[in-house]
Parts: structure tokens; sequence; C-alpha cells
């Protein structure tokens, strides 16, 4: 799947296009498709996101996965800190990233 | 140190204005992206993995705890409640909102401190010798030097639109504490036959993908012809910078491209133009700033004994504390590199405690290392006992100082945008793997440096043990370097062969350290070792 992905204009916090908004998990991210450019283009005129960009990911049991490292860390925070990550509780967050 | 005048303070003043005015403006769309990165970055404001990033200055590694008080504050009341000291001395937030960043700088602002100039095509923060004003063995305290650069470099018109970054660093001793010759301009003041102070200059150091030690372009300059002496070099790398190339554009390339007689000879006829001007600062200047550094009022007749009756105590004070100049006080290091933790970062509870013991026992002074430690420099021994106790409580008493955990690591994938491969986890193994106190004490002094990716920020190419991240067809690896050094016997460090997956390069280092254990000499450091027997007994223990 064509993922888009950026960071929030106002915190800097890493979110995902869910098809007509942003999210801040990557779970709510849709395959944006052939749209992906023209909804880039589109969602950084109107100022809520920065520096957007397409990914590749797939749809897993799990649910939406990053085909890149960086992008899973992105999405869930530093490996270094779970508890500054998105699932404090979860002890199997990080290995989803590795 | 150093407090700012009235114009010091308006000129920051104005520019916290001038950018919550920017800020406002990007948030209400009247400037794109394109328009307003640059700005933000002109105030130490990078876009991250998670959140911006704001990179504050700590000149020269010097801070009062008034400052290290607001730096904790900022941590808590913007950020996650932690900072992390870089490898430039300087302190870097992860968590940082847009919104809120013009309000960060005005509560920096009110302690004197600023974040302009910590990124993009200017002169950096200077880097000085954390035991300036204190160390045994310095000439003089190099500071004052330091502040003057500071100030004639800051807002400087030409210096404003460099071809590139440029770094510069300054010390007064012959020990090297700092990674003097891996700066673009790097100034070692010295004495000459007639006692005369000077600067022995070196020009086109630095790390990145290209690296290089700086020349000696300069045996001895007067002092006071620093300022035209900086304008000729800086004139000439201006002239001829390969603008046109990222990778060609830091003077590292333009001083080692030309070779050390011809940049050397440009540079020369570039300074006698600068001289006939007569800019240079005049005496009573220097005087003026280097009140400011006078020397505390140390206690005279102060005994030097020190109780070592306490054994944990005696081992920290063996490995963190250093000889001071005055009778009677210590220089003492305190270590962000606890066993498992992440190399520099401190939360704000520990920065409060740490501004505490500054005020209380050392002349309300602290100093950050490019080794992303700290350093109280003014501490009575007698007071040495209660400094450490507080220290143990707040698990900053460490006693690992140059040994193989007091590793030096850049941030990484966990938070870098740039980066290849996660440094901070390999960092916390290797700590790991070596944990056992007397088994560090065994390898002595063992310098590990782990950079994310060739940017080279955690200075691997002057690691004794150098790691460098890299992507290998979409995951991390990384290559083993060897033989490297920032201190005064610099060199760079060279790759030992095919990179590790992430608990491959922890074993890897242990057998080089082992290798190390097996052929070294009574009372050789690793690095000797290496210089004596060479890569290949290395590379055979490495990959077998
Ligand atoms: C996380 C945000 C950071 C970014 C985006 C960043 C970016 C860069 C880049 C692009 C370079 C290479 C520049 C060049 O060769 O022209 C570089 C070099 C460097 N950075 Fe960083 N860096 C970051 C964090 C750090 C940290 C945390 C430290 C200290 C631990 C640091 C210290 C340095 C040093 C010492 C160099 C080598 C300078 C040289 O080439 O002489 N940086 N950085
Ligand atoms: S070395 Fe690379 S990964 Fe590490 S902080 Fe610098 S730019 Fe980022």
């Amino acid at each position: 799947m064509r993922i888009i992905t950026g960071n929030d204009l106002k915190t800097g916090a890493v979110t995902w296009w869910t098809g007509y908004d942003w999210s801040l998990h990557v779970e709510d991210a849709v395959d944006a498709g052939a749209d992906a450019e023209a909804v880039m283009a589109r969602e950084v005129a109107t100022c809520r996101v920065n520096g957007p960009y397409i990914i590749d990911g797939e749809k897993t049991a799990d649910g939406v996965r990053p085909a890149h490292i960086k992008d899973r860390i992105r999405a869930l925070g530093p490996t270094v800190r779970p508890d500054l990550t998105l699932k404090p509780a979860d002890p199997e967050a990080r290995e989803w990233v590795i | 140190m150093y407090r700012y005048d009235k114009y010091d303070q308006a000129m920051v003043d104005t520019r916290v204005e001038e950018f919550r005015d920017q800020v406002r403006r990007r948030i209400e769309g009247k400037m794109d992206d394109d328009q307003f990165k640059p700005l933000r970055l002109k105030n130490g404001l990078y876009l991250q993995l998670h959140a911006y990033m704001l990179r504050v200055a700590v000149p020269y590694g010097t801070l009062n705890s008034a400052q290290m008080r607001t730096l904790a504050m900022i941590a808590r009341k913007y950020d996650r409640g932690y900072g992390h000291f870089t490898t430039r001395q300087n302190i870097q937030y992860n968590w940082i909102k847009l919104a809120e960043a013009p309000d960060i700088l005005a509560d920096l602002a009110k302690v004197e401190m600023h974040a302009i100039q910590t990124s993009g095509e200017s002169i950096r923060n200077i880097s000085s010798d954390q035991y300036a004003g204190a160390a045994a063995d310095e000439l003089i305290d190099p500071r004052p030097w330091a502040e003057m650069l500071r100030q004639m470099t800051t807002f400087m018109p030409e210096f404003s639109y460099l071809p590139r970054k440029f770094k510069i660093a300054i010390i007064a001793s012959a020990e090297d504490r700092i990674a003097l010759r891996w700066h673009d301009f790097a100034l070692r003041i010295v004495q000459n036959t007639a006692g005369e102070l000077g600067f022995e200059v070196f020009a086109g150091g630095g790390m990145g993908r290209t690296p290089f030690i700086a020349y000696c372009i300069r045996e001895f300059l007067p002092t006071t012809q620093i300022f035209s002496y900086l304008q000729a070099v800086l004139r000439v790398w201006n002239r001829h910078a390969r603008r046109d190339n990222i990778h060609k554009q830091r003077m590292k390339i333009l001083v080692h491209d030309l070779g050390q007689e011809e940049f050397t000879a440009q540079v020369e006829e570039a300074f006698e133009h600068f001289l006939s001007l007569g800019e240079d600062f005049p005496p009573a200047e220097y005087d003026r700033i280097a009140a400011y550094f006078a020397p505390p009022a140390f206690e005279q007749g102060l005994s030097d004994e020190i109780d070592l009756s306490d054994p944990a105590f005696a081992r920290w004070v063996e490995r963190q504390v250093v000889a001071h100049k005055a009778p009677g006080y210590a220089i003492a290091n305190i270590s962000l590199k606890p066993v498992g933790g992440i190399p520099g970062d401190i939360t704000a509870e520990q920065m409060e405690l740490v501004a505490d013991l500054a005020e209380r026992f050392s002349f309300d002074e602290l100093r950050s290392t490019h080794a992303q430690n700290l350093v109280l420099p003014h501490v009575k021994k007698a007071d040495l006992y209660t400094v450490w106790q507080a220290l143990v409580s707040a698990g900053l008493a460490d006693a690992n100082l140059d040994l193989i955990s007091d590793l030096i690591a850049c941030p990484g994938l966990d938070y870098c945008s740039l980066a290849n491969a996660r440094s901070i986890p390999v960092a916390q193994k290797i700590a790991e793997r070596f944990a056992d106190p007397a088994r560090q004490a065994d390898l002595g002094e063992l310098k590990i440096k782990i950079s994310g990716c060739i940017n080279a920020c955690g200075h691997h190419h002057a690691g004794n043990i150098g790691i460098l991240g890299v992507d290998r067809k979409g995951s991390e690896s990384y290559q083993l370097l060897l033989g490297g050094s920032g201190d005064e016997d610099t060199t760079q460090a060279k790759i030992a062969g095919p990179g590790f997956d992430e608990d491959g390069i922890v074993d890897a280092v242990e057998r080089a350290v082992e290798h190390y254990r097996a052929v070294r000499s009574p009372n050789e450091r690793f690095i000797d070792t290496y210089r004596r027997v060479g890569m290949d007994g290395f590379k055979e223990a490495i990959y077998g």
C-alpha cells in the first residue's frame, strides 16, 4: 500500500493520512493509491502537515506495517524509551519495530 | 563567566520576538515550509523523527546554576522531562512543539542563552576545554578568546551565509580534551621563547563522510591578530568553496584540495590585507572580557587530604577527579553514562541536583564535555565526599571516565531523521556486556564512539573503537573501525572489515577487546597496543 505520512505542523507529532484526516496512529493509515501526490499537495497547502512523504507498507494481521524500520520507529516512538512511545504498556511493541 | 551587556540582551530578545512572528506567520499559512525552514534552522529548531528538536548553545561548555535550572524547567515544561548533551557541548530537546518554541527561546534569553547558530551554514558554538580556568595543566584560561570569537562571529554578515557549517575549538593545554584537530578551525594557546602567548592554528579538520584531521597552518599567531587571521581563513574558503556540491563545501575539502602549503600561502596573503585594515580588537578589549573569567575567590591554606576510607568513594575519586590549579581544590567529572542508560541523557531532576551542587560547591559553575558528560570545575577537596553522596542519590556517580562504558553515541535512528541505524541500543549493549567495574578498570582507557550514519555526530572516526551504522538492504548494519583518537595524538580510525548486525557488533567489540588483552604490554592502553601491533592481528581476532 502507499501510505502518506508527515509531521503535524504545530506539534511535530508523526501523523498518518486516514483518507479524510490525519491520525497519530499508524493503524488508521489507508492506501492512498494513485491519489497520494494530490492529497499531499492539498494538505501541505492547508498547513496542517510538515514534510509529508509517501512510503510503502502492508496490511498485516497486526495492522498496518510500514516497510522501513525508520517509519516503524516513527509510528511507535524511540525504541530505547518504551515509556515515551504510543504503547508504553505493550512489551511486544518494540519487537514489532525491529 | 561572561554576562550579557545591554547590547547582547537586546539582540537576543529582539531575535526571540522576530522568531515568534515567523512562527505565527508559518502557523497562519502566510509562509510555506520552504520559506520557513531556513528561519527555524537559524534558531536551532530541527524537525526530527517524532517532533521538533531544539539545540541550545552552551557557549564553550560553560553553564551557571541558574542556566542549568532553566534547562531543567524547559525539559519539564516543554519537553518530556529530559535533555541530551551532545558532542559539541550543547543540549538538545527531542519533543518540542513549534508553537511553544518562541516561549522556550524567551525563557532561555532570561538566563542569557539562545539557540542561534546551532544549525545552518554558520559559525557554530565554539568548543573549549571543559576544565578551562581550573586545569592544573593549562597556560591560561582559553575562554576569554572563545567569548571574543563568539562575539565577532555572531550575526556577522560575511559569516552568516558561509558555504557550509564552520566549527571552531580552542584550548590552552598540551592535553587535548576536545578533539581539537577534528574542527574546521582550531586554536591552541602556546607560549613562544620570549614568553609571549599566541595561537598555534590548525585548519581543515572535520568528520562527516570525508574525514580529515586539521593541518597546522601557523605555529605562532599573536593573540591580538586573531580576528584578521580568522577573516583571512574564511575569505579564502568563501572565495574557492565548492558551493555547487553539498558534499564538498566544508572547508576541510578545500584545505586538502589546495594542500597545506597553498592554503597557508593564500591565507597569509589575505591576512596581510586584513591586518592593514586595523580592525583587530585593542588589548583593552581582551582585558574587559577576561575580567569576566577572573578566577573565583579560592580559599587559601586548604588541605589537599581526601579521606578515602569509603572504598566506593575512593574508586570514584580515582576515576572522576582531576587535578586543579588551586591547592585544596579538585575538578569533579559527573558521568552521564550509567550502564544501560542513554549516553548524554539527563533528567530535569538530575539537572536541578547538579545545579544545586554547582551553586553550593563549585562557585556556581558547571561544564559540559564533548564526551557527553558534565563537570563541577572547582570543588574543595574537603567537599568531595558530600558531592559524591549527592551524586550517588541521583544515579550520577558512575566511575567510568574514559573507560569502555563511557561511550559516545549520537541519537541515531531512535530520534534522528538522517540515521541509517540505531546507535543507543548498541551503546547500551556494549556497556552492559562490560558492566563489571573490575573488567572495565582492567581494560583501562578505551574510547568507543558510535554514529548512526556517515555524518559522524558520534565521532566514530575518532574512536579507539568506532562504530558506524549503515543501511544494508533496508536493515540496520554496523561497521567496526579501529585506531581513531580525538586526543592530542589525533588519528583517524580505519574500517576493520565487513559489517555486523546489532548483536554481532557487540561480540566483535568483545573479540577486539580480548585480543588487546592478550597482546598488550604492561600499562599499555588499547590505542597504544593497536598502534604497536597494527590492524592485522585485530582483524584475525574479529573475523577469525
Ligand atoms: C538529531 C539531530 C541531528 C542532525 C539532523 C545532525 C546533522 C548533522 C549533519 C548533517 C552532519 C554532517 C555535516 C557535514 O559533514 O557537513 C553532522 C555532523 C556532526 N554532528 Fe550532527 N546532527 C544531529 C545531532 C547531533 C548530535 C546529538 C550531536 C552530538 C552527539 C551532533 C554532533 C555532530 C558532530 C560532532 C558532527 C561532525 C562534525 C564534523 O564533520 O566535523 N549532532 N550532524
Ligand atoms: S550521525 Fe547521523 S544518525 Fe547520528 S545524529 Fe548525526 S545525522 Fe543523526
